[in-house]
């Protein structure tokens, strides 16, 4: 029996390691058992307020109920009601695009993969925005919720990404003045606090702008974003650039490639293929990051949580509230670290 | 046939930094000529082939391709380059593409040639190397001898002038030099022109037309392989050869 050989090994090797197993198995049980009580066996499902919720849980259990009230304004935040389905929809886009791009075979067809993504994007601004095919227009300070959170995070990669592979290649470069500009911009942008760059670009900016233009919020902190990913981003590629040995470049050059050929078919595939790990961290940052962006008025996913329990009949379950929220975190957050494992998998040759 | 050699090199001179690596060398090798270069390490014998194809700028002196001179200009620089096939100790494949991928590459993005024709080419060319059926595999599944012949491969896909080859056999192992110079002598013998950094004296004794014995930065001797061999004409000539045949 291995599992047996295992565990006397690992779990029961001698008194003292024996001991700490049992309290150690002892601790985690009666986590796990006090978590099942409250979140399942003790939790009130259906309650018509907060008060009866409450009283039908006996104080020991979650109330789902408030959950079963509020998600859809949590998701959606003050997006019109019954144009809901909308944003849904937009959420089930974003999500088909992250996926059909995570297919490496599709990166070989750069062209494509770009027309799917402007044409899925364009879908999505229809969609939210209205306007067109009789959908009512919804101002952007209504795009709230889920939604939102979405396509700062995967909006502000997508722009960062190119400008970063750009500041990377730029910091290596033989020409000075492209070498200083990278330089300047990443030491700059990572010597300023994320929050900092979003009051910049959401107060002062518009001090600068002339008068009559005028930049929608929204739009600005989504630029904010990817400018101050991209300087991260650059670091990571250029981490990867930095590996690829000597002999690579001296191939490409001696097959008589130009610069841009070298880079995007021989260098930049295997320096990003080294730098998925690192990539990815900064993915799953970057996407927690953007519930920031509340300090500049914008309802995020965790701002429209904390707007819900600030309502007088279901005051004060933010436990319930919150663990929604970060259970829906966590769902994409685990997916981009599984994603890069399979990646790296299935790229380290 | 016009007179113009394939390489010319006059009085090249190159420096890193304070170590002169390249004094005054001037060589020239005609269309069809195979040329062995060998030296102790460090003599600039490999620093001379990197600068026919510009891996290294020369500081001084002139170095033509087939007429056409080596500058600055990065567009001179590219017409050499396609015109030049080279071969390094390392293999350098690209390890993220498939061996078929490494042979199209260039011939598909360089020469503008068609996909279908360019892996008809490449087939042809791993069949002169041997090793046809690997087309479908990764550098990284392939033992030392087939990657560089893979890599010799990938170059004459350009349909190189002139081949370059730096050390090609020095990483291999010892059971893996033979198939490799195998398909180099019989590069040779279809008349490719060749510049050879090597230490393999048995392939330059049977294919060179020229040694030229380099030793800090200066071809010290430059002779057919008859006579370098039995009778060289310098003292450190004389004194390489003792230390390299000498066991």
């Amino acid at each position: 029996m291995p599992a047996l050989v295992w565990m006397r090994r690992n779990l029961f090797n001698g008194i003292a390691s024996s001991l700490a197993t049992l309290v150690a198995l002892y601790l985690l049980l009666r986590g796990l058992w006090a978590v099942l009580r409250w979140g399942v066996l003790d939790a009130v499902w259906s309650a018509p307020d907060g008060r009866t919720c409450r009283a039908l849980g006996g104080g020991d259990g979650a109330c789902w109920a408030f959950i079963g009230h509020w998600y859809r304004f949590i998701i959606f935040g003050r997006y019109p009601y019954a144009e809901q389905w909308r944003p849904a929809l937009v959420i089930v886009l974003f999500m088909a695009l992250v996926l059909a791009s995570c297919d490496p075979r599709l990166w070989r067809r750069g062209a494509l993969l770009g027309a799917i993504w402007v044409a899925g994007l364009a879908l999505c601004f229809a969609l939210m925005h209205g306007g067109v095919a009789g959908l009512p227009v919804v101002t952007t300070d209504l795009w709230n919720g889920l939604p939102l959170t979405l396509m700062l995070a995967v909006l502000g990669l997508v722009f960062a990404f190119p400008l970063a592979v750009l500041l990377a290649l730029g910091r290596r470069s033989h020409l000075p003045i492209m070498r200083a500009l990278s330089v300047g911009y990443i030491e700059l942008v990572r010597g300023v606090p994320l929050i900092t760059v979003l009051f910049m670009a959401s107060v002062m900016l518009p001090l600068f702008l002339p008068a009559g233009v005028n930049i929608d919020n929204l739009a600005r902190a989504q630029a904010a974003l990817a400018f101050f990913y991209a300087a991260y981003l650059a670091e990571v590629i250029r981490g990867g650039l930095q590996a690829i040995p000597r002999g690579q470049y001296e191939a490409a050059d001696a097959l008589g490639l130009s610069y841009w050929q070298k880079t995007g078919r021989v260098i930049l595939p295997q320096a990003l293929t080294i730098a998925i790990p690192p990539l990815v961290n900064i993915f799953i940052a970057a996407f927690k990051d953007t519930t920031l962006v509340t300090i500049v008025g914008l309802l995020d996913l965790l701002t429209t949580a904390g707007n819900a329990i600030t309502d007088p009949q279901w005051r004060g379950f933010y436990v319930e509230a919150y663990t929604f929220v970060a259970a829906i975190y966590f769902v994409f957050c685990f997916f981009m670290s599984r994603y890069s494992r399979s990646l790296e998998r299935s790229l380290g040759r | 046939m016009s007179e113009v050699p394939m390489i010319a090199l006059d009085r090249v001179e190159k420096r890193f930094g304070a170590f002169h690596a390249l004094k005054g060398v001037s060589l020239s090798v005609a269309r069809g000529e195979k040329v062995v270069i060998c030296g102790p390490s460090g003599s600039g014998k490999s620093t001379v082939i990197r600068c026919v194809n510009r891996l290294e700028r020369h500081d001084a002196g002139r170095i033509a391709v087939d007429g056409r001179e080596l500058t600055d200009d990065p567009k001179q620089i590219e017409a050499v380059r396609r015109e030049i096939g080279m071969v390094a100790q390392q293999f350098n494949l690209f390890p993220h593409l498939t061996v078929m991928q490494n042979l199209t590459l260039a011939p598909v993005r360089v020469r503008g040639m068609k996909p279908a024709e360019a892996e008809a080419l490449a087939l042809h060319f791993l069949e002169r190397v041997h090793i046809p059926e690997q087309a479908a595999k990764y550098p990284g599944q392939l033992s030392g001898g087939q990657q560089q012949r893979v890599a010799i491969a990938r170059a004459l896909a350009m349909r190189p002038k002139a081949m370059l080859f730096d050390e090609p056999t020095s990483a291999l192992d010892p059971e893996m030099i033979k198939e490799v110079l195998d398909v180099m002598v019989s590069l040779a013998e279809e008349g490719m022109t060749m510049i050879v950094v090597t230490h393999e004296m048995g392939f330059a004794r049977r294919v060179a037309d020229r040694i030229v014995f380099m030793d800090a930065g200066q071809i010290v001797e430059e002779s057919p392989p008859a006579e370098f061999f039995s009778a060289p004409k310098s003292e450190r000539a004389q004194l390489f050869l003792s230390r390299i045949l000498g066991h």
